[in-house]
């Protein structure tokens, strides 16, 4: 029996190795490490979607990135952080260029091994938030915001509905019991030395079915406005719990990871107007999404379904491809090089300029704020927009631009924090510029 | 009266309401385990598996649709009909019997006479089979479910108790969410018609013969198989009516299978052969855990429902080791 | 024919209580052993340590320590990813604030530190049994989950809440950290585990194990003849939980290198560890690894098998192997009811008589 399974084993070895070893090396590869299982497979299947998507228009549309085709390997992670180790491990000795982790866990599990094997991380939109500084974390990009911009963001976009003025104010946090959910409370904790709110933090126990207390709590407490930091099944539920007490539902605004068609369909109607904040436009208004149709959805080459095109969480997919394939041109440009290795990609990011006139010859004019990533900055400028879901229509707008955040709150904290990681792991700091 | 009198008599009521929620996933469990001895692991996913299956037979989805459009390159979804909520839940409950005869035809007839533990192993792989199929059948994408439930807020309840409070205390009257009213509604016709069924019909008197000891049971004639057979397809209606009861509130996913966990605080300590047990057991640990993240909650940091829940069966255990309402243990040499 | 008991004669009563008592037997486990030290190193890379071999390794020793609770000593728990982060979590402590203190030493003591956790949450088992017990164990699960996410000292007040391992050396060759080498990492795990089963085998074998033994079989009988509950239980605890904590520090420092406590060290792990113990076999250590190796290899033989091999969609891959996993539980179940380890040994025994069996 032993025997036997020893063989087996071996045989999947030999079949595993020999598609290694078979790996055009003249391909552009990027990983993506999809959950379309698990507790999570709700919100990783749009993303792994609009990942893919677009990475196939790119493709068949234009022939590849300067004329090299783009690989993309797929590798379940199902939000697992094990998983996610196998999955880095297996796919990063075919050229990969740059990892999307998805996951707060791999994140952290990856921002010292990926630096040590010199293949740059993007963290969009989550992950360590002080990675932005690129003085010590080389090779973690989390362009274009990150956590702590978006508890700034929110709290701009209370002010900007208060005239500037939110003295005496009350502002709760409702928030995933984990590291991902603690990350704004720092930001609000200082803001509201700044601005003078009252701030509550009210947690929530994975995975967050049942919420009665919080929301109770709520009801008695009556605070002004309501942020929310929520992940999976938290979502739907706090937002059914909300409308359930008649929380006033514009007043409630979650994070980009609680701002997706799925977190508010499950309420229905009663979801009405609330908010989340979010870093890239949504719907399917813009010219590339005809792309999309014609040369991926009609040819049948669309991941998954097919059925997610143009959902918030999908577009976010979309985006983080399309920053990986501009960084790749920008790389292309420096090095004077079709062919990339991760370190030349590394310098693409670094090197990235999204503008305007970019992205409109893209197809997606407006669809996310105008940045630079720099040596020293690998965060972008943090700026972000406000989206409403409308119940009516079944679809999320944007009700402002995007927005600055207050960076001077934000950078003492980033320094802060990564210098304690830097001590702590004795990393140098990068010379820049 | 104060508001903070009112306040925990709110919090009271809204524990009630929970541990009614609570108790509707543990009578799955208690079902299972006074009739067959097995503590049912895949219960939780039974649930998932359920409300899956009555949203995609009320949508009309395609069974492996995924499957099939990967395997021969169509597209495929949808039949393009929907059908009726109450259809659909019987629809359902087909699909959850002829589960119920699979399980006993292929794993069940196999383990008769095996120890608790392997019964209860085999379970475990009874949830990873049916966590990986229903994935397969309906995909793991959200359903909303909606069969027509209430949900929001009793405002008659709100109006009729907002002049309680003193004036200029905020009191905003009490609150009680309509899904839990329903929910106890529900709870409630189950266990009656499940003691009734019981009681009253010649199969639930078969089905507690079994209870009380499957060698006698035998020895009269009563069929082991077929009565297992009977009990997982309560089992699975019990379940598909959690699924329904949670699936309503957060739309139908993976975490469906997560209700489990809150269930098993409230099993120790009504005991896992207990029907009344199940109930009384929910209504203490919904009770508990909401004063006690009312109360202490605020002072360590919150979010203790979940250990808290445990610790409070952990306590009533130490003083009463089979639960509140379990068989007594005998133990002889 | 070749497997065989014929011939091999004992003269001395050292020689007759062998671990191995078949020579041929022992032949074996020393060439693995050999395999594992002389040649794996050598041709270990990154994938081999870190998708198989040290995930293996390191949840053998949680099993190990899981199987002296329930399948010695008969004390079901589900408590175990709970201890596994203490381990973890002591283990981070102490990197962190005696940087000087030899890595080796801090393992250790996270073992002991975690012993002594588990005594505490062993103390109900003297009133409580069966699934009853489970259940409350998992009281501890939550509760040591929510406290290392709740109080800040735990992960040294860090804005993430997350922990991560510091650089550790043994004389100068690095085994944790990013750029420590996958030989290097191995080799400490193995030479740990090695000492660990070896420490588990006697124990099991002599005084103590026995009288966890008679408490299994029943523990009314066992105290009847002189077997003391309260001393025996609580040992169990110990043991196990020394041997958990040893593994949860070394999952966090050497496997993973950061960790989140709600989502590596999740009451999945604890059933995970307990599916490994059933799977491979109660009170068995040969069992320990069998069931460590089922559920952490398969799941990776399969995946590369299905998306790599055949070249499916990995969410497709993903749904099977969740049923494929399931139903070869069920299946092994059926077949044998007492584990890969009772498997094995009707394998030995068949092998004994093969090719004339009678």
């Amino acid at each position: 029996m032993k025997l036997a399974k020893l063989a087996t084993i071996g045989a999947a070895l030999a079949v595993a190795s020999s598609v290694v070893s078979t790996a055009a090396v003249a391909d552009l590869v990027f990983p993506s490490l999809s959950y379309r299982t698990g507790p999570y497979a709700v919100n990783g299947i749009p993303f792994a979607d609009g990942y893919a998507d677009y990475m196939t228009l790119v493709n068949e549309r234009d022939g590849g990135i300067g004329g090299v085709k783009i690989k993309l390997i797929e590798c379940e992670t199902g939000y697992n952080t094990e998983k996610g180790v196998e999955c880095y491990e297996s796919t990063k000795g075919e050229g990969s260029l740059v990892y999307q982790p998805l996951s707060t866990g791999i994140t952290y599990q990856l921002i010292p091994k990926a630096t040590a094997d010199g293949i740059p991380v993007h963290s969009m939109g989550y992950g360590r938030t002080s990675a932005a500084n690129g003085k010590i974390f080389s090779h973690i990009f989390n362009y274009p915001a990150n956590y702590w911009n978006g508890a700034s963001l929110a709290i701009n976009h209370i002010l900007a509905e208060n005239g500037d003025d939110i003295k005496g104010k009350k502002i709760a946090l409702v928030y995933h019991n984990s590291a991902y959910g603690k990350e704004p409370i720092r930001t609000l904790e200082e803001l509201a030395k700044k601005h003078g709110y009252t701030f509550t933090g009210i947690p929530v126990d994975h995975p967050g079915q049942e919420q009665k207390s919080q929301w109770l709590q709520i009801r008695r407490e009556r605070p002004d406005y309501v942020l929310m930091w929520g992940w999976g099944v938290m979502n739907q539920v706090a937002i059914q719990e909300a409308a359930n007490i008649r929380y006033p539902m514009d007043q409630f605004i979650g994070i980009w990871w609680s701002g997706s068609e799925n977190d508010v369909l499950p309420t229905g109607d009663k979801a009405n107007g609330y908010k989340a904040l979010t870093f890239h436009g949504t719907g399917s208004d813009f010219p590339v999404y005809a792309d999309i149709q014609k040369h991926v959805v009609d040819a049948g080459k669309a991941a998954g379904n097919g059925d997610q095109v143009g959902t918030v969480l999908y577009s976010r997919g979309m985006y983080a491809a399309m920053l990986a394939v501009e960084a790749a041109r920008t790389a292309q440009e420096i090095h004077g090089a079709t062919e990339l290795t991760p370190a030349q990609m590394r310098d693409g990011m670094e090197a990235l300029e999204m503008t305007e006139a970019k992205m409109a010859a893209l197809g997606l004019p407006g669809f996310g704020p105008e940045f630079s990533v720099s040596c020293d900055n690998h965060g972008g400028p943090g700026l972000g927009a406000v989206q409403q879901w409308d119940a009516a229509a079944k679809k999320w707008t944007m009700v402002s631009d995007f927005g600055p955040s207050d960076m001077e709150v934000i950078q003492a904290l980033i320094d802060e924090d990564s210098s304690a990681f830097a001590a702590e792991n004795k990393i140098e700091e990068r010379k820049c510029g | 009266m104060s508001a903070n009198f009112l306040y925990t008599i709110e919090v009271i009521l809204n524990g009630l309401m929970a541990g009614v929620m609570y108790s509707l996933v543990a009578l799955g469990f208690v079902l299972i385990f006074k009739a067959s001895g097995i503590f049912n692991y895949a219960q939780g996913v039974m649930a998932l598996f359920a409300a899956m299956t009555l949203v995609g037979i009320q949508q009309g989805q395609v069974p492996f649709a995924h499957l099939i459009n990967a395997a021969f390159g169509t597209k495929i979804h949808h039949f393009g009909w929907t059908v009726p909520a109450l259809m659909a839940i019987l629809l359902t409950l087909v699909v959850m019997i002829l589960f119920a005869i699979l399980v006993e035809r292929i794993v069940l007839k196999h383990l008769v006479n095996q120890e608790p533990i392997i019964l209860f192993m085999a379970t475990i792989g009874l949830a990873y089979f049916m966590e990986g199929m229903g994935d397969l059948m309906w995909g793991s994408e959200l359903k909303t479910l909606d069969i027509g439930l209430p949900s929001g807020g009793s405002l008659w309840l709100e109006e009729a108790t907002v002049g309680w409070g003193a004036e200029g205390s905020g009191f905003y009257g009490l609150f009680i969410d309509k899904l839990d009213i329903v929910a106890t509604g529900v709870a409630l016709a189950l266990v009656i018609s499940l003691t009734l069924f019981s009681q009253y019909t010649k199969t639930g008197r078969a089905l507690r013969a079994v209870a009380d000891d499957h060698q006698a049971a035998l020895s009269v004639g009563i069929s082991l198989r077929k009565i297992w057979v009977i009990v997982w397809a309560i089992a699975g209606f019990v379940a598909m009516v959690a699924g329904i009861m949670w699936g309503a509130k957060s739309g139908v996913q993976f975490s469906l299978s997560l209700i489990a966990l809150k269930a098993l605080p409230v099993l120790i300590l009504g005991g896992f052969t207990s029907i009344p047990g199940a109930i009384i057991g929910g209504l203490i640990i919904g009770v508990g855990e909401k004063l006690f993240e009312f109360s202490i909650g605020p002072m360590i940091g919150g979010a203790t429902e979940n250990w808290f829940a445990y610790v409070l069966a952990l306590v009533f255990l130490i003083f009463r080791p089979q639960g509140l309402f379990g068989d007594k243990i005998i133990e002889r040499v | 024919m070749f497997y065989r008991q014929a011939g091999d004669f004992k003269t001395t009563y050292r020689e007759d209580i062998h671990t191995f008592p078949l020579r041929q037997d022992r032949i074996g486990y020393y060439i693995l052993l050999a395999f594992a030290f002389l040649v794996v190193p050598f041709i270990i890379n990154d994938y081999w340590a870190s998708a198989v071999l040290l995930p293996f390794l390191i949840m053998s020793i949680a099993a190990l320590g899981l199987n002296v609770l329930t399948g010695y000593c008969g004390q079901v728990s589900l408590g175990t990813a709970g201890f596994m982060a203490v381990g973890a979590y002591s283990c981070y402590k102490l990197m962190t604030a005696f940087p000087e203190l030899s890595i080796i030493i801090v393992v250790l003591t996270s073992g002991v530190i975690t012993a002594l956790v588990g005594l505490l949450f062993g103390i109900p088992s003297l009133r409580i049994k069966g699934f009853y017990l489970a259940v409350a164990t998992l009281a501890a699960q939550f509760f040591l989950v929510w406290l290392f996410n709740k109080v800040p000292w735990f992960y040294n007040n860090s804005a993430s809440g997350q922990i991560s391992a510091p650089v550790r050396d043994i004389a100068g060759v690095m085994v944790t950290g990013p750029e420590a080498q996958a030989w290097a990492k191995y080799l400490f795990c193995l030479v740990l585990v090695v000492v660990l089963a070896w420490l588990t085998r006697n124990l099991t074998r002599g005084r103590i194990g026995r009288s966890w033994m008679a408490i299994r079989d029943m523990d009314i009988a066992a105290e009847i003849i002189g077997v003391n509950p309260l001393k025996t239980k609580l040992s169990a605890f110990g043991v196990s939980s020394f041997l958990i904590g040893v593994s949860g520090a070394l999952y966090f420092s050497v496997y993973l290198g950061a960790v989140e406590v709600g989502e590596v060290f999740g009451i999945q792990k604890s059933f995970l560890v307990l599916f490994m113990i059933i799977i491979g076999g109660l009170g068995s250590i040969f069992g320990s690894f069998a069931g460590a190796a089922f559920l952490v290899l398969m799941p990776v033989l399969l995946k590369n098998i299905m998306v790599a091999g055949l070249g499916w969609p990995t969410d497709i891959a993903a749904h099977i192997e969740f049923v494929i996993v399931g139903g070869l539980i069920i299946f092994f179940l059926i077949v044998e009811p007492h584990g890969l380890a009772q498997l094995w040994r009707l394998t030995k025994e068949k092998l004994l008589l093969w090719p004339f069996p009678h």
